[in-house]
């Protein structure tokens, strides 16, 4: 048996196929790229920024301190015991069948710990689904295939992608879904829970820090599950004013010809079947409410930027940007789709 | 003119295609089980490379959203129903009876029929991806993605009708396991006193006894949902998702141990072996396992944390899923104690048998995070539950039954597998295996999450996929060595006679492969380790009666 040769032909091809797999990865350039998907600087679980995050952050601390003493203590003793006795003779092996002072302790030692590890888990529950007290702010999150909906029923509001929040104001969230389950996660703000068809879950979270924090979906939901990002942004409340007063205004009308185009031909095409414009004749409840699209970062689950040109990308082939999207190729004419993408960058 | 010979029925044919196609013979099964869940083992292999070359880097278009989403369906679908848990009862058939000393399974035809029913479920379930396009829920599929509001095409029928197949499968095997280990133990074998390996498939028939109508319920009502407009997960028609995901876990969560238990019987048998001494605390990781059974039954919401259940719900299943490590800790402890004074011999299957233990503690300990309610909040549906399942179905259970194909192979063959070969691979599979899991945990905490096709550039998630995807190439190189080391050694390899271990069990004292009826003289044993403690002469050394 040539072992050699063996291992070298298989060395060929396992690098062969590394080099299939990461060649694409090298030819891509992430950065200054407009047509992208959107991203957010680290999502990450182990940067809290909010009050009942910091309080799993502490159980998660605990757990890797615990957990990574047993690894290093009962993986010791593994390679310690197989190092210290290996390629012993056979006639040096100790017959020995067990023994019930052992037993009761590597049971009881770890008893203890779990017991220890469970009091702290129940506690830390009670404090994040601890009831909210005093002033709130509530939002009705609505999750559909593949973008997140967000209603402000106390102020009239109804946004998508971004939820704009006031820092320091908990926020109390009532999750729906119009189709299958999706899951609302955001890991600096708060552990994730299901959108649950014909269920209403609650949850609140407060954000501790000014900054835009991403999200995702997390419960898997069909084709574009990947490409149905969210952000939740902290503002002042000052800023929060500002912007709410403004998402409450009818949506202003088109300035220039272009955007005026733009509008009829929204309004007299198939556009107004799924969208909402406030203030328009647009009364569509399938998609999102387009009002103060221009206000916000990103469209379409975060699968591009918001601008002009990536507007006019999305009207024109949604499934050349998103395979599964939802939205019809309407098949419209590259100027009218110019237009129309003129019109909707208006929407502030 | 009559005579009383010809009025017997034609005697199968002893060798050929046809010998294998009309085989009820325990032993020829078990090797068609192997074979065929093996060949299933590449297969969701290649999707997993599939999975692995699309997430190398971030925005990568190497394959759709479509495609990505069939792949990984069908790897975990592939990996969990098709390999390792009929690889197991693969093991078992082979095995359980040879270790009782009998001469068959209970049940032969009905064990024909386990096999085939698993084989033809793998093809139905497989045939999707050339009539249609292959299932595409994951292998979870929730309701109501799963019904035909949300999955049109018959994709998911292919799921629900091959699962179904493999489902009456596992059941009719696992009543055949039972009333064989139950009934067909040789004199003097004792209920408690049977090797760990047929006692933990004691204990998992039983569960998949118990579990399996659960998901043969489930998917015979979505199948009535989807075809027959029933209601059961249509919210407009006054259905409820949540009942799917109770009835598929009540199953699917068990199923883990089903994938587990019969794995930690294998190195249970192997380590004694190779220290040269008897099991540590053989009653204790007996009764462990029976435990872990009992109790398997009660955690199964802990996959559901996250869909807004009272607190004390969710307290309840914390509490029973932190319980379950006491009883995985025993077990721990006391393989350890087993190599603890012994005489430590490196084979490839101990290696693999010590690589399991050694994974397993990595999942074990991932697992109790898990049961952490808050911490399960972040980590849930990321890729930290992604690492954790790996550490313990493919650190677990993988390791596992390479340490029993290794160990068995010159029992089922005659012929060793070459040793040499055979550390390379467990080397480079275990370099492969951390290389591709290990920064998964990660890029959970990072707040990747799982089933996802793409992921956008800039969140610090790239080099950790370069790495796993790395380490999965690492892994299906280091299969191709142990494919060529099988394909080499049962041609040429050293012939293992009948006991080229010093075997403690009964399989070690027939020939190599058994004869059909595998022992010429029943045997009668006492206690544990007959074989050793009958001072039989042996290839491998004696240990101190």
């Amino acid at each position: 048996m040539n072992t050699r040769r063996t291992l070298f032909l298989a060395g060929l091809v396992l690098a062969a196929a590394l080099v299939v797999a990461v060649m694409p990865a090298l030819a891509q350039n992430g950065d200054d790229c407009p047509t992208c998907p959107v991203s957010f600087t680290g999502p990450s679980t182990l940067d809290p920024h909010s009050p009942t995050m910091i309080e799993i952050n502490k159980l998660f601390d605990f757990i890797l301190v615990m957990a990574g003493a047993v690894f290093v203590l009962v993986e010791g003793a593994l390679i310690l015991t197989v190092w210290r006795f290996r390629n012993r003779p056979a006639g040096e092996a100790v017959q020995i069948h067990g023994n019930t002072k052992l037993e009761i302790a590597w049971t009881a030692v770890p008893g203890v710990i779990l017991a220890m590890l469970l009091g702290f888990t129940l506690r830390t529950m009670a404090v994040v689904r601890a009831p909210v007290s005093g002033d709130s702010i509530k939002v009705v999150v609505i999750g559909h295939q593949w973008w997140w909906e967000f209603q402000y029923p106390e102020l009239g509001i109804i946004t998508a992608n971004q939820l704009l929040v006031p820092v320091g104001t908990p926020v109390e969230v009532e999750l729906h879904s119009r189709d299958v389950q999706h899951g609302f996660w955001v890991p600096q703000l708060f552990g994730k829970m299901d959108a649950v068809p014909a269920h209403t879950n609650r949850m609140h979270f407060t954000v501790n820090s000014a900054g835009e924090y991403g999200g995702q979906c997390t419960q898997f939901c069909g084709e574009e599950h990947a490409q149905m990002r969210f952000s939740v942004v902290g503002v002042s409340a000052a800023e929060f004013q500002a912007w709410a007063a403004n998402q409450q205004q009818p949506a202003p009308a088109p300035g220039g010809d272009a955007a005026a185009r733009g509008q009829k031909a929204f309004m007299g095409g198939a556009c107004v079947s799924c969208h909402t414009i406030g203030g328009t004749s647009a009364a569509g409840k399938i998609g999102p409410n387009l009002t103060h699209l221009a206000s916000r970062n990103f469209i379409a689950g975060g699968v591009l930027y918001l601008t002009e040109d990536n507007l006019k990308l999305w009207i024109q082939n949604p499934q050349a940007i998103k395979a599964g999207a939802l939205m019809p190729n309407l098949g419209l004419a590259p100027d009218t789709v110019s237009d129309i993408a003129a019109y909707l960058s208006t929407l502030k | 003119m009559a005579t009383a010979a010809s009025t017997l029925p034609a005697s199968r044919p002893a060798s050929g295609f046809m010998s294998w196609i009309t085989t009820v013979d325990h032993k020829r099964i078990g090797i068609l089980y192997l074979y065929t869940t093996f060949f299933f083992f590449i297969v969701g292999g290649l999707e997993a490379l599939t999975v692995r070359a699309q997430l190398t880097w971030s925005n990568l278009k190497f394959i759709g959203p479509d495609v990505y989403n069939q792949v990984f369906t069908m790897h975990g679908t592939t990996m969990i129903f098709l390999f390792v848990i009929p690889i197991l009862a693969g093991f078992g058939n082979y095995f359980v009876p040879l270790l009782i000393g009998a001469r068959d399974m209970a049940f032969p035809k009905l064990n024909m029929l386990s096999f085939w029913l698993l084989l033809f479920g793998g093809l139905v379930l497989n045939s999707s991806f050339v009539l249609g396009g292959a299932p595409n829920a994951g292998w979870t599929s929730y309701a109501p993605l799963s019904t035909t509001v949300y999955s049109t095409g018959s994709a998911i029928d292919f799921w629900i009708f091959g699962l179904l197949l493999v489902g009456i499968s596992s059941t009719i095997g696992a009543i055949n396991f039972l009333v064989t280990i139950l009934t067909m133990r040789c004199p003097g074998m004792k209920l408690t006193e049977m090797p760990m390996f047929v006692w933990s498939m004691m204990v998992t028939s039983a569960m998949v006894l118990f579990a399996t109508p659960m998901i043969t319920v489930a998917l015979i009502v979505l199948f009535l949902d989807r075809n027959f407009g029933t209601l059961y997960f249509s919210v407009a028609g006054g259905g409820d998702p949540l009942i799917w995901q109770n009835l598929f876990w009540f199953y699917s969560h068990p199923a883990v141990y089903i994938m587990i238990l019969p794995a930690m019987g294998i190195i249970s048998e192997v380590l004694p072996v190779f220290s040269r001494k008897p099991l540590f605390g053989h009653q204790f990781i007996a009764w462990s396992s029976v435990f872990i059974a009992v109790l398997g039954f009660a955690v199964w919401a802990h996959h559901m944390f996250q869909v807004g259940s009272p607190l004390s719900v969710d307290s309840f299943f914390a509490a029973a899923s932190m319980v379950i490590a006491v009883p995985t800790g025993i077990k721990i402890f006391n393989w350890i104690s087993t190599l603890y004074q012994g005489a430590v011999k490196l084979t490839t299957p101990m290696l693999f048998a010590i690589g399991f233990i050694s994974m397993f503690i990595i999942g074990g300990l991932s697992g109790v995070a898990l049961a952490a309610v808050p911490v399960n909040w972040q980590t849930h549906d990321t890729y930290f539950v992604v690492a954790h399942i790996h550490y313990v179905l493919f650190g677990g259970s993988v390791f596992g039954i390479f340490s029993g194909l290794y160990y068995w192979a010159p029992k089922m063959f005659g012929r060793k597998l070459n040793e040499r070969l055979g550390k390379w691979h467990f080397w480079i599979h275990t370099l492969g295996f951390n290389l591709a899991f290990f920064g998964m945990h990660m890029v959970g905490l990072l707040g990747m999450p799982r089933r996802i096709y793409t992921y956008a550039s800039g969140q610090g998630w790239e080099v950790y996929n370069l790495i796993s995807t790395i380490g999965a190439f690492t892994i299906a190189l280091s299969v191709l060595l142990f494919m060529i080391n099988w394909v080499v050694s049962m041609r040429s390899g050293e012939a293992g006679g009948n006991d080229p271990w010093g075997g403690a069990t009964l399989e070690w004292s027939t020939s190599s492969p058994p004869p059909a009826h595998n022992f010429d003289i029943v045997p009668t044993v006492h206690g544990l380790n007959p074989l050793w403690a009958a001072g039989e002469h042996h290839a491998g050394e004696q240990p101190h009666a």
